[in-house]
């Protein structure tokens, strides 16, 4: 008898949407003890289909069809109190964001306890046994302390750990995992990977994985499942459909994914340095009245050479500082030591006016699509902006805007249009386009394609290179993805905790890192000697 | 957590200063002699001096403040021009009636509204959700004294259930005490009631909006247990924080709901001494409020402590 | 987006009781009053509806349909009132926009200029403390009952609420990511502050100013039912009701036609906003 078995199964959207239903006769099981990967892009409907299971459904999106059977058992039509049954006994869920999915105000004790407490005829004593061994098992040190914190004392990962935790105590036939990871740290995403395979392989669980990232499915999955728009277009073994995929947007789909090794292209020697950073620091001080001031270096002793037509890459997880420097080197913030020298000139300690005539040269794309852009303001209104600040007559900044849409691929009439009216990946593309109306010599790309999907992000790739040769740019691509850096990057500069930990071409740092750090960074990327569409 | 309630409380000072300052300046704004126009229109020219150097408003505007600051470190708010008595025992005469009003128009207001506004948030769109909107609405639109008035006019003359207006010491027993106060306590409390409702629903649906919630039910729990413990729980801070901020709102409706039912409280000293022109007792009155409302979201700002665990330090 | 405002049933309510209201106060003269300080002894305490006598100026004596009753003194109810509704009307937009204006001046200040954001919250942070009413009456009390004082008097309480607003959404919209790709444009801070953030205002500052308008009319009524507000010859929904306090036994239409029109007006003032609120900006919602 398998764990899940999902027949026919479609749920609708409210009218108004963009198709009728968001998910449309989709069919597939999940074995005892076997981990199938739902992959799919964003609005293919994954979620749904694991809050329809749950039965945690909106009332505006209806199940219109199809049977869910958990461990034989028809879950369709049942009442809300027989799901509240089943739920944390028979299946559970773990969710995306492990900083919001705990209720702040309650210890991490009491939220695993509360599951006992409802769904079993434990003692109090009892209760607290069994809460402190769930902890040990997820691998947690000092269970006691864990157990009487509350979430906001513990980290990310600590965090998905005590949702795994709350998910697996009673131990459920099926364990529904909705992109579980994806906001974590690479390393911390390894952890928590081998960690659900080892709870699954000891209880026996059957696990429904859904994710975006290939990687993560190459690194875990014993079977998957691709979703496209509410359909399921592909379903087998990890290995037929990453080697040999069948269906054609599958096979796009597994083409997007950059690989792991750096592209080795040739770097032009001679060309003159455009970004020379040298002893950065950036240190921020909380001031207290009682006791010394605590001090956190964000960034120190940062020391970086970019030439023309080169892309630089500042790889990091969070907190390592990437995106300290680039705000400093852009001069969104002050840097507080160091030189920033932009073809010579050293911008660090210039006020506002000195800095004024030389910003033009620096120009940055931030991660957040869909807040980078004013939404009262048209696309042309964006692009303009800048031009028209150093004097450029109205008419001729137009004429600029409208030639730089073309280079991004777009059409001209999006000048007149507002952001609300592009998708993230286009909107992406309007940013670029405003960076290059300044003619810059520096692009900074801060986490620019992280918030896309992977067919998006391999387009916004592609666009960039193109750029970057076409107009001899220089750039700074910040990202935490390995991948892209490997695809994107001619020199790579490895970031933690404020220092840069290795530093060279693509080709040594990938193919032979020396730092500890590094190692273990590369280590951990998920999927990583996996050979992606290689039948 | 200790550093936190000393801050808290430190905080409290310049804003005390300020109110101190603001208040002092307040007499000194009138255009014209401020003595004159406490001595009124047909005083002679020796009682207006009289009144002049009793204030010492023939010093340095400095010195004034000095001596007036001074004094209201030992807990002297002056003497009343019209009552002839210090104002600090004026305002301990008639302490009791408005505290009485204050208290119980509270308990009343919180005791309805949270649980009617978490319902509200949970049924969010029902009947009891519209119904609450509206009343809502009017609450905050028909003035206070509107309603005494028709309250009074339906529950007082019509139905002759509870008195028109006055005021019984709780010495004197409870029972009239209460039966004198329903009436002004329960039109004041309307006001209250339409802010606490109105906060309550939105915090809660807020809470229920979060994934913490989403967590909740995926884990199979009742849903009252969902709603208070995690709703509602979440919804605290802003819902204690309204409550402090409607203090305010709570003196300005003692003011008319006192001089509507004829309680000799505070809010009927207050029109009286400005109807007066008594300025030390009005100023007196100001900073007695005023340092009630700090004290009162002082107290709000050190519960945060207790109900939510991330404001410890 | 406009036209969600305009389908929104709170908003039509709302905007159309207030145009009525307007259009009253406008009329005046013509919607059947007389002179609202004119009286005749003979004609006190009538009961709504019944007719009687009232002598002009000039000394005339009119047959008059007093439709809803007279004072104490004599003076026709409905004239009153009608003639109360500019009152209320012109204090309430007047302190609205004088808070606003204010409001936004310091605001803009607090949020974009750190030096200047310490000492002015703090300063505001001490005009809150003090309950609002408390101060609108004591400056009234002060500078003399009249319009521009009562509008002044009653803005003042209100100017540290806008600002708190105005300040909070500049901070909030200053860590836009559209608003440091115009730093790293190059746009100086005096185009940021109106060509980006100020805009992202007007929703919230309108809801608000709606608010500070039934805020006021409100305060106003207060003020001039305790007796401190306007001086007596000007007639007020809040002085007739003081006037008419002394009988509400015996003859209760003194209070409750100029207390109708005040809860109808405040209302619809409050509905136009609650409507406003919801379609121009959700965020708000929570805040009170």
């Amino acid at each position: 008898m398998n764990a899940l078995d999902v027949d026919g199964l479609t749920i609708g959207l409210p009218s108004g949407a963009d198709r009728t239903e968001a998910v449309r006769r989709v069919s597939f099981s999940v074995a005892r003890s076997e981990i199938l990967c739902l992959v799919g892009e964003s609005g293919s409907g994954k979620s749904v289909i694991a809050q329809g299971i749950m039965g945690l459904l909106p009332k505006t999106l209806p199940l219109n069809g199809g049977s869910i059977r958990l461990n034989g058992e028809e879950l369709v039509g049942m009442s809300e109190a027989g799901y509240r049954l089943r739920r944390a006994r028979r299946m559970s869920m773990v969710f995306q964001e492990p900083m919001t999915a705990l209720n702040p105000v309650m210890t991490c004790g009491e939220q695993i306890d509360e599951v006992l407490r409802f769904h079993s005829d434990l003692s109090l004593n009892q209760r607290k046994t069994r809460t402190l061994d769930i902890v040990r098992e997820v691998a947690l040190p000092e269970p006691e302390r864990i157990v009487a914190s509350y979430p906001h004392q513990l980290s990310g990962g600590q965090r998905q750990r005590i949702m795994i935790a709350m998910a697996l105590v009673l131990e459920p036939a099926l364990l529904i995992a909705d992109e579980p990871t994806t906001a974590l740290d690479v390393t911390t995403q390894a952890q928590i990977l081998k960690l659900i395979l080892e709870l699954q392989k000891r209880h026996g669980t059957g696990v429904l994985f859904i994710t975006h990232d290939f990687g993560v499915v190459a690194e875990i999955a014993h079977r998957v499942a691709v979703l496209r728009v509410g359909e399921l277009v592909e379903l087998g073994a990890r290995d037929e459909v990453l080697k040999a995929p069948r269906h054609e947007y599958t096979k796009m789909l597994i083409a997007s994914v950059p690989t792991l090794k750096p592209h080795g292209r040739a770097v032009p020697p001679g060309a003159p340095v455009v970004l020379e950073t040298r002893g950065l620091a950036k240190t921020y001080a909380a001031h207290r009245w009682f006791g010394p001031s605590r001090k956190v270096r964000a960034a120190e002793d940062v020391n970086l050479e970019l030439r023309r037509g080169q892309t630089l890459g500042i790889v990091g997880e969070s907190g390592s500082g990437k995106s300290t420097v680039a705000r400093c080197i852009v001069r969104l913030i002050d840097p507080s030591a160091g030189e920033i020298r932009i073809d010579g000139a050293d911008i660090a300690g210039l006020g506002a006016a000195a800095l004024r005539p030389l910003r033009r040269k620096v120009q940055i794309v931030f991660q957040d699509p869909f807040r980078s852009l004013n939404p009262r303001r048209t696309v042309g209104e964006a692009i303009i902006e800048g031009p028209l600040n150093y004097g450029l007559a109205r008419a001729e900044a137009l004429e600029r805007a409208r030639r730089l849409l073309e280079l991004v691929r777009m059409e001209p009439s999006a000048l007149a249009r507002f952001p609300h009216q592009f998708s993230g990946g286009q909107r992406q593309r309007i940013c670029i386009a405003r960076a290059l109306a300044m003619e810059p010599e520096l692009l900074i790309a801060d986490e620019a394609v992280s918030a896309l999907d992977v067919s998006v992000q391999a387009q916004v790739l592609l666009l960039l290179e193109e750029i970057r040769t076409r107009l001899n740019l220089a750039m700074l691509f910040i990202t935490h993805d390995l991948r892209v850096a490997a695809q994107v990057c001619d020199q790579v500069a490895v970031m933690s905790g404020g220092r840069v930990v290795e530093y060279g071409p693509a080709e040594e740092v990938f193919l032979r890192p020396r730092h500890e750090y590094t190692r273990a960074l590369f280590d951990a990327a998920p999927g990583r000697g996996f050979a992606f569409g290689s039948t | 957590m200790f550093s936190f309630v000393a801050r808290r409380i430190l905080a409290t000072v310049p804003v005390l200063l300020i109110v101190a300052v603001l208040v002092f300046l307040l007499l000194r704004l009138t255009p014209g002699d401020p003595a004159a126009i406490m001595a009124g229109d047909a005083a002679s020219t020796e009682q207006i001096a009289r009144i002049r150097a009793g204030l010492g408003l023939d010093r340095p505007i400095v010195v004034q403040f000095g001596i007036w600051f001074g004094n209201l470190l030992q807990g002297d708010l002056g003497e009343s021009f019209y009552y002839k008595a210090k104002v600090t025992a004026l305002i301990g005469q008639r302490l009791e009636p408005t505290l009485s009003l204050a208290a119980l128009t509270i308990s009343i207001a919180v005791l309805l509204a949270v649980p009617l506004g978490v319902i509200a948030a949970w049924r969010f769109g029902g009947w009891l959700d519209r119904a609450l909107m509206a009343f809502s609405v009017l609450g905050f639109s028909v003035p206070v004294f509107v309603l005494a008035y028709i309250l009074i006019w339906l529950v007082s003359l019509q139905l002759g259930w509870l008195p028109v207006q006055g005021y019984q010491r709780l010495a004197d027993g409870a029972g009239p005490w209460l039966y004198h106060l329903a009436l002004p306590s329960i039109t004041l409390s309307v006001l209250y009631i339409a802010l606490i409702a109105r906060v309550t629903r939105a915090s809660v649906m807020d809470a229920l909006g979060e994934d913490y919630i989403r967590t909740a039910r995926a884990k199979g729990l009742p849903e009252l247990r969902v709603l208070v413990r995690h709703g509602l729980a979440n919804a605290a801070v802003p819902i204690v924080t309204v409550i402090g901020i409607g203090v305010a709102l709570l003196i300005g409706g003692v003011v008319v709901t006192e001089s509507v039912y004829a309680i000799p409280g505070l809010g009927r000293l207050t029109v009286d001494a400005v109807l007066a022109r008594d300025f030390p007792t009005v100023q007196g009155l100001i900073l007695f409020f005023s340092f009630v409302y700090v004290l009162v979201n002082l107290l709000v700002d050190l519960s945060y402590v207790f109900l939510d665990p991330r404001i410890r330090y | 987006m406009l036209d969600r405002v305009f389908r929104n049933l709170s908003v039509r309510i709302g905007a159309s009781v207030i145009a009525l209201m307007v259009l009253v106060a406008i009329a005046a003269p013509w919607l059947g009053t007389v002179d609202p300080s004119l009286f005749d002894a003979g004609s006190r305490d009538l009961l709504p509806g019944k007719v009687g006598e009232i002598t002009t100026l000039e000394g005339e004596t009119l047959k008059h349909t007093f439709l809803m009753g007279s004072d104490s003194f004599g003076r026709d109810i409905y004239s009153r009132v009608i003639y109360g509704t500019r009152v209320s009307l012109a204090v309430g937009i007047a302190t609205a926009l004088l808070a606003l204006a204010a409001g936004i001046v310091c605001g803009l200040g607090a949020g974009y200029l750190r030096w200047l954001d310490g000492i002015l919250m703090r300063f505001m942070d001490g005009v809150m403390a003090i309950p609002a009413i408390l101060i609108a009456i004591a400056l009234v009390a002060l500078w003399r009952g009249s319009i521009v004082t009562v509008v002044v008097a009653i803005a003042i309480p209100e100017i540290p609420r806008v600002t708190r607003l105005v300040r909070s959404l500049v901070l909030t919209i200053r860590e836009e990511p559209y608003v440091e790709a115009a730093i790293a444009l190059g746009t100086p801070t005096r185009k940021i502050l109106f060509g980006h953030i100020l805009p992202n205002c007007v929703a919230p500052l309108l809801v608000q100013g709606t608010f500070t308008c039934a805020f006021a009319i409100l305060v106003e009524a207060i003020l001039s039912f305790l007796g401190v507000g306007l001086p007596p010859d000007i007639p007020t929904w809040g002085n007739i009701m003081a006037e008419g306090r002394a009988q509400f036994v015996s003859y209760p239409h003194n209070v409750f036609f100029p207390g109708i029109f005040l809860a109808v007006t405040v209302l619809a003032v409050n509905i136009l906003g609650d409507g406003l609120r919801d379609t121009l900006d959700p965020k708000m919602a929570k805040r009170v």
